[in-house]
């Protein structure tokens, strides 16, 4: 029982890791060591099926033609490879910049729009590469767009961190907008589509099938990084930091580092899926970029537990999907999302999934942000210390 | 003399109108086990707080190793060998007690985004590194057997420990208690001077807050007394145990720990 | 070519900037109070905001005030009947402004308080309370998404000439206005024993409580103090702009946000001339471009990175470890 869990990294156990760790154990909740349990016991070939079949099972749902939107079966498609997988993968990496580091980003729309626009310019007349060269580069200046958005920021305080990055997804689109260059208010047409593999095409009827494919393999290639990096002195380092930033830096953590990385990750998940965005529609404007996105990406995220993977694919999911089968959510559900953040937050500020039900590894994280459990709370050294905190304190005798 | 670990030379520290220290001069020697008391609000927690960088003083240098720790950054600090515990524990509340000591140990490898993508040799040589090392010294702590609880949800005295056992993994030559007793119990307290005592045997040196007196004198080579910021006394338990002027500022607050 | 324009239509930007930044001061304080007592951005506070426009917008049609019949004879109210039309929009927006402000507090963020919640936890409440009330009006208000116009009732009147700028008796009334509600304000802060309730809250709220301050009633007079800010600014707008929308509140409370942090987030004077500032600032970098609200939108967001990088205590705040005893 207790050792399973050393031996369970990634690769086979060290002869020193079991001799040094025999007696480990010590789940949280009988819940989650029972599931552990039952998982752990099922043989790793199995458990490996048990993934390919989930993945098979996912390749395959368009085709399936299960009854979950009430119209036709391309729709469903066009839904799920326009809406709902470039949102799982949007909440991945909103993800790693609000859940993994603690950074509350409130303008992620805006990576998403310079993804979308990067493409759009590098493959219309501006520069009409091909599109399996213009992607990665898009991508290249997504993330170079989290870096320099980070650099003269992330060193402010989490709130003032907040509206800089609000302002910073306006200012984004501001600049598309007046940008003649960047097609104004009229946007860019004609954004190139991926070249056809063999029988997947991916202009004509059968193109939304085809972004699925595309989106999903993107996405499963991203879940698959992350979850290294979670596992990783770098996810440490970020859950350090998103727990209590001071003391992380006092432990030898480069605090100022690592938050431009997430940012840097951050910006280059959401810049693919932004090329993906505008690979798909063909044509993007100003408008599909606004503000609202932002908090919808955030919803997701919140929902699904920040910091948790599984957790914010079942937000994203919801977030994209609900308002397509409900139509009546459809307009107002902007106004649902603020509901949501809001009820989340009083009730539940760790999301829905309950506490990671992972396996435990050397790697596994406890959790996203939330309010401490045991009525001792961590109290801020810096009472007192005005220094540890930025910004002034109190109302100043006006 | 360029042989002290760590010297505090003539540090001064101004919040605006309020000194928290006053020229504030004394050193420590390699291996030995400083103690820095005094009545609260002495300044103790703003002298750790200089020495690791959080605060730069307003006058005066702090070196370490014979060089000036002035405008290095605090993570720099922690990486050229000074770690600390806090006064109120601040540890990673959701992570488990055994990734508290590993980001930690963290301190001194250099595994990046690449490594730990593509899972490069350095990236899992530092993770094997890491993580026996962590284990390790939750085990030299006694709290090995709750590794993977969140730290949160630890008893308080593990808390403590786990806090100690943190600090070590960024492997220090210099390690900060600030008040790492408070609230033991005497048995504990007593469990704790083992402890620090191990430590030190196995090199490390140690700088000591505490204000449980009997644990002062029986753990500390040398002791360092403050009191509005100004040192006011320096030396063996013994002499400053006799010492008028820390009887003195000591006055009305029980010698021994009652708590 | 753009700093041409930037000269030459100088005086008549400066003016506008100064109503404008006399409106931003109002919303600023409401972001200064609250972020000085509780360290949070009340992002709702733009909604406050909304709200009170829009309730006083109603106000004025529910009671019939404008002319109804408008074809042609001057519905334009004046001497004692234009007092009391504006006099009831102030009120309107007054309350409106202060009870919306004190249910968002009771709704949004006091169970977070009770639940010592961390900063993170707050901030996303009060965005997802900020969009959820302008969402609720976009989608169920009486004009939904469209703008709403305020029908005639204040004969905008060019009272003077300034440097060759006009300047218009809705100029002056906002201006004059907003400076004595910002007066009355520091005032309160300062000289009321509420205000000192305030200070004490914003300064240490522990030890206030163990001094007898009622934290959360200070902390609801605090939000509704800043909510009556919020509802004078609206009237103010409301009889500057003459119309609105349901996210008129946004722009206008990042931008006073960005005032208040200008000006030193916590200092009453600070949001005073962090907002005229700001009003100045954009209204100088849209003239450049032609009178662009975008490019002056993207010159307050550029000032607030710029003051945040360079002096996070913003030029009236306090600096760091120099706090005053």
């Amino acid at each position: 029982m207790s050792s399973d869990d050393i031996s369970d990294r990634k690769g086979p156990p060290t002869a020193a890791a079991k001799s040094i760790a025999p007696g480990l154990f010590g789940w949280s909740s009988d819940l989650r060591r029972s599931w552990q349990k039952w998982w752990r016991n099922i043989p790793t070939p199995v458990r490996w099926g048990v993934l390919g079949l989930f993945i098979l099972f996912v390749y395959a749902l368009p085709s399936l033609g299960l009854p979950l939107i009430p119209t036709q079966q391309s729709d469903f498609t066009s839904v799920l490879a326009g809406s709902v997988v470039p949102y799982i993968m949007i909440a991945l990496g909103l993800n790693v910049v609000v859940g993994m580091a603690g950074l509350l980003d409130l303008g992620y729309v805006g990576f998403y729009a310079v993804g979308a626009y990067a493409i759009a310019v590098l493959t219309t007349e501006h520069a009409s590469l091909p599109w399996l060269i213009a992607m990665p580069i898009s991508v290249v200046v997504s993330m170079i767009a989290g870096v320099l958005l980070g650099a003269p920021t992330l060193r402010l305080r989490g709130d003032y961190l907040a509206i800089v990055t609000l302002g910073f997804g306006e200012i984004i689109r501001i600049v598309a907008l007046e940008t003649d260059w960047l097609g104004g208010s009229v946007g860019i047409n004609n954004i190139v589509a991926p070249p056809n593999i063999g029988p997947i095409k991916f202009i004509g009827k059968e193109r939304n099938i085809a972004f699925y494919y595309l989106a999903v393999t993107l996405v499963i290639i991203v879940y698959f990084f992350l979850r290294r990096l979670e596992d990783s002195r770098v996810g440490r380092s970020w859950s350090a930091i998103r727990e209590d930033e001071d003391a992380a830096e006092l432990m030898g953590v480069p605090t100022f580092q690592f938050k431009l990385m997430a940012f840097a990750v951050g910006a280059a998940v959401g810049g693919l899926a932004g090329t993906m965005y505008a690979s798909k529609s063909r044509f993007i404007l100003p408008d599909n970029f606004e503000l609202k996105l932002s908090i919808l990406f955030l919803a997701a995220v919140v929902l699904g537990g920040p910091g948790n993977m599984p957790g914010v694919i079942v937000g994203a999911i919801a977030v994209s999907y609900f308002p397509e089968r409900l139509r009546f959510l459809n307009t107002s559900r902007y106004f649902w999302f603020g509901v949501i953040l809001m009820l989340m937050m009083v009730f539940r500020p760790q999301g829905l999934i309950p506490r990671r039900l992972r396996a435990r590894r050397l790697n596994s994280r406890a959790g996203p942000p939330g309010p401490p459990d045991k009525p001792e709370p961590f109290v801020d050294v810096a009472e007192g210390d005005p220094d540890l905190e930025g910004g002034s304190r109190g109302i100043a005798p006006a | 003399m360029a042989s002290h670990l760590l010297e505090i030379d003539h540090v001064t520290m101004q919040f605006g109108g309020l000194t928290a220290l006053n020229d504030v001069d004394f050193t420590i020697e390699e291996g030995e086990i400083l103690g820095l008391i005094g009545p609260n609000g002495a300044g103790k927690t703003t002298c750790f707080n200089v020495i690791t960088g959080v605060y730069q003083a307003t006058n005066g240098e702090v070196r370490f190793q014979g060089s000036s720790l002035a405008g290095i950054e605090r993570h720099k600090i922690t990486k050229l060998g000074i770690a600390r515990t806090f006064q109120n524990i601040r540890l990673f509340p959701d992570m488990s007690a055994l990734e508290n000591v590993m980001v930690g140990a963290d301190a001194h490898h250099r595994s990046g985004l690449v490594s730990a993508m593509l899972h490069l040799p350095r990236h899992r040589r530092e993770q094997e590194d890491g993580f026996l090392r962590s284990f390790e010294l939750l085990e030299l702590m006694g709290i090995s057997d709750r590794a993977d609880d969140a730290a949160k949800n630890l008893p308080y005295g593990y808390q403590r420990r786990l806090e100690i056992a943190r600090a070590l993994a960024t492997n220090p030559r210099l390690l900060c208690l600030d008040e790492p007793a408070a609230g033991f119990n005497p048995a504990e307290k007593v469990e704790l001077m083992g402890l620090i005592r191990t430590i030190r045997d196995q090199g490390y040196t140690v700088l000591l807050i505490e204000h449980d007196m009997s644990l002062v004198m029986g753990v500390t080579d040398r002791i360092v007394v403050l009191d509005f910021g100004k040192k006011i006394a320096e030396g063996t338990p013994t002499e400053v145990r006799a010492n008028p002027t820390v009887i003195a500022a000591y006055l009305g607050e029980v010698e021994e720990d009652a708590s | 070519m753009t700093f041409d324009q930037f000269v030459s239509t100088f005086w008549p930007s400066t003016i506008t900037g100064l109503v404008l930044g006399g409106i931003y001061a109002l919303v600023a304080l409401g972001y200064t109070l609250v972020y000085g007592v509780l360290r949070l951005i009340n992002f709702a506070n733009s909604e406050v905001f909304m709200l009170a426009a829009f309730g006083s917008f109603f106000a004025v049609d529910l009671l019939g005030i404008p002319d109804r019949l408008g074809d042609g004879s001057n519905p334009y109210k004046s001497g004692f009947s234009l007092f009391a039309t504006l006099g009831l929009c102030l009120l309107i927006s007054l309350i409106i402004g202060a009870a919306s402000a004190v249910v968002v507090e009771r709704v949004a963020y006091r169970p977070l308080r009770k639940r010592n919640a961390p900063r993170l936890v707050f901030l996303i409440s009060a965005i997802g309370a900020s969009f959820a009330i302008a969402e609720a009006v976009g989608e169920w208000g009486p004009k939904q998404r469209e703008e709403y116009g305020l029908a005639k009732y204040f004969e905008k009147q060019t009272l003077f000439t300034f440097f060759g700028a006009r300047v218009r008796n809705d100029y002056v009334l906002v201006v004059v206005a907003a400076i004595i509600m910002a007066t009355a304000l520091v005032l309160f802060v300062d000289k009321t024993r509420v205000g000192r309730g305030i200070r004490a809250v914003a300064q240490d709220s522990e030890t206030a409580k163990l001094m007898g301050v009622n934290v959360d009633r200070v902390i609801l007079i605090t939000f509704a103090v800043g909510g009556l800010m919020a509802g004078g600014a609206a009237f103010l707008y409301e009889v500057y702009n003459g119309t609105a929308r349901y996210n008129v509140g946004f722009l206008i409370g990042v931008k006073a946000f960005t005032a208040a942090v200008l000006g030193g987030i916590g200092n009453v004077r600070g949001a005073l001339l962090g907002g005229l500032l700001l009003g100045l600032i954009e209204n100088w970098g849209a003239s450049m471009f032609g009178a662009n609200q975008n490019i002056g939108t993207m010159f307050s967001f550029i000032t607030l990175v710029v003051v945040l990088m360079f002096r996070p205590s913003g030029l009236l705040g306090e600096s760091l470890g120099r706090s005053k005893a």
